[in-house]
């Protein structure tokens, strides 16, 4: 079970991050989750929204060099050794984590969420749950 | 021994009366051995109407049909070449365009007369067999190196061919072998300026006393910062690869203009829309017909140079004909780093990177005497990618592609979808901060 990642691309100058999350604002999208990747000039600015259909017309309606990406959300225990687990379940299949960021979804703090981009999505994705972890879907994602 | 003043007195100084007559000649036999042996040029006075009976002064001139650089491109490699390949001794070609390069041919003779050409330059820069000329243009298929060396050899130079490049050689040989001499294009000049100074040495401690630069557009400023810097007097100087190289024009003491060796290359203002030639003074396109060239004459070639020329007396004593610097283009063409660059050619390697043709846009700009070389590429939907590395790759593909293209590193920076400046719908895409002119 994966998720829509919507990746956009950004220059680094002042106004961008503004300007884009108030787009989605005013087109009542919810940010769940996001993480900046960056260099000296530009920047990759990865969300995941709890409407990526509508995200994803709003960003290119708007000139936006946006593109979509499967990614993993993983549900954690909020406890020491809570992503160790969740790693190792990965090294086991010798899969390789690209990125991740924390998310912001949960409304409890007994847990913990996290975005995962690896080498091998299925392999990752059948792991995981073998594992016993609670991977979210993008239909979980519009109900939080 | 009194300093000798010019090269070629007689036809630098001569009147011109004398000179029309000689030109009216030349043309006229140039003409002929033009439609005798060019089918190409031959084919374009058939459709002006135009016979070389036609053609009995250099006042006819305007009569002929004019060559274009689309023209050498089409007739690419020897539409335009007069003489048997067994007659040419050498080629030199411009830097790379899209496409086909354009190739120039030159016999014995023309070789001859380009470095009579160079040879006046040099010894209207004060210059003997005294010196010691150090060639610091690139050798090759680029004309600079290898015609300022020839002109040198002429004058009778202690010739220093070191090319371009090993900035610190250079320097060591200026001090060892006590050059007085130094040809090579103005930013570079520049950059040995710099060079020497970090270096702490002081322009008198070298025996620089004249510099030749040309290839590049260049600045009254400049000329004063490397005045300066190396502690000589610099000459610009003028040429294409289309007419021979450096040495179509050159300055002389007066630093005013350049004298254009008219009794080899004639030249003519013409308004860039419609052809029609312009009264002496005013401001157009410079075309250029060579009066003497063998291998490949070319007639009324149009050089896309905006310029201006003044018979006005020179206190120097020559009587050719006096060029300005060039103030600009009628085409798209750049001048960076001394590389002619064609926004065309940019397009062609970001092809090779989309499918749709990606929105650019050069920005040139001058950081002290050295330019800098900025290509803006819009990131379009289909190079697009989630990883920061897969755009670090295309950004050092695209700069390599263009490397190896021109010649010249740009410094590739990818911009949002639509962030660069339109202006009526499309895209502007040369801004040059540049003050040239």
């Amino acid at each position: 079970m994966t998720v829509k990642q919507l990746s956009v691309f950004c220059e680094n100058r002042p106004g961008r991050l503004s300007g884009i999350t108030r787009l989605l604002a005013d087109n009542d999208i919810n940010i769940r989750a996001m993480s900046i990747a960056d260099t000296k000039d530009f920047g990759i600015l990865r969300l995941i929204v709890d409407d990526f259909e509508k995200a994803l017309k709003v960003l290119k309606d708007n000139d936006m060099a946006v593109t979509s990406t499967g990614v993993l959300c993983i549900r954690l225990a909020d406890k020491p050794g809570g992503l160790a687990d969740a790693m190792e379940c990965l090294y086991k299949e010798n899969i390789s984590v690209e990125y991740m960021y924390a998310a912001f979804i949960s409304e409890t703090n007994e847990t913990a969420y996290l975005v995962l981009r690896v080498d091998r999505l299925d392999t990752a994705v059948t792991a995981l749950e073998e594992g016993g972890f609670k991977l979210v879907s993008d239909e979980e994602l519009k109900r939080f | 021994m009194p300093e000798k003043k010019y090269w070629d007195e007689a036809h630098e100084c001569m009147s011109r009366e004398e000179m029309k007559k000689l030109q009216s000649e030349k043309l006229v036999k140039q003409v002929r051995h033009v439609w005798d042996n060019v089918p190409y040029y031959k084919k374009l006075m058939e459709e002006k109407g135009v016979t070389p009976d036609d053609i009995k002064s250099i006042d006819d001139i305007g009569k002929l049909p004019f060559l274009s650089k689309a023209d050498l491109r089409d007739a690419y490699p020897y539409g335009l070449l007069a003489k048997p390949l067994s007659e040419c001794v050498r080629i030199h070609s411009t830097s790379g365009t899209t496409g086909k390069r354009v190739v120039a041919f030159y016999t014995q003779n023309d070789v001859d007369l380009w470095e009579e050409c160079t040879a006046r330059a040099i010894t209207a820069a004060g210059c003997t067999k005294e010196d010691v000329c150090q060639v610091a243009y690139g050798y090759g298929l680029f004309t600079g190196g290898m015609g300022l060396h020839g002109g040198s050899h002429k004058v009778g130079c202690l010739t220093l061919p070191m090319s371009s490049g090993s900035t610190e050689r250079q320097i060591q040989f200026m001090q060892d072998l006590g050059t007085t001499l130094l040809c090579c294009t103005p930013s570079y000049a520049a950059y040995i300026g710099e060079t020497i100074a970090e270096m702490g040495i002081k322009p008198e401690d070298l025996k620089l006393k004249a510099g030749i630069f040309g290839a590049e557009p260049w600045t009254e400023e400049m000329r004063q910062e490397i005045e300066r810097m190396l502690g000589l007097k610099a000459y610009d100087i003028y040429g294409l690869t289309e007419s021979t190289g450096p040495g179509v024009a050159f300055e002389c003491c007066e630093q005013s203009g350049m004298h254009i060796n008219e009794d080899h290359f004639y030249a003519e203002i013409i308004d860039p829309d419609t052809g029609e030639q312009l009264p002496e003074g005013s401001k157009g396109e410079l075309v250029f017909t060579s009066l003497d060239k063998e291998a490949f004459p070319l007639l009324r070639y149009r050089t896309r140079d905006v310029c201006v020329l003044s018979h006005e007396k020179c206190s120097c004593g020559r009587t050719l004909v006096k060029m300005a610097k060039p103030m600009g283009r009628t085409d798209d063409m750049l001048i960076v780093k001394g590389v002619n660059v064609f926004p065309s050619q940019i397009e062609t390697v970001l092809l090779k990177m989309s499918n749709a043709t990606p929105n650019y846009q050069i920005v040139v700009d001058r950081v002290g005497t050295t330019d800098t070389f900025e290509i803006l590429v819009e990131v379009s939907p289909d190079m697009f990618s989630d990883t920061i590395k897969t755009f670090e790759e295309l950004q050092k593909k695209i700069a390599n592609d263009i490397h190896s293209m021109l010649g010249i590193r740009a410094k590739i920076k990818l911009v949002e979808p639509k962030s660069i400046p339109r202006s009526e719908g499309k895209a502007v895409r040369v801004v040059d901060k540049r003050k040239l002119v």
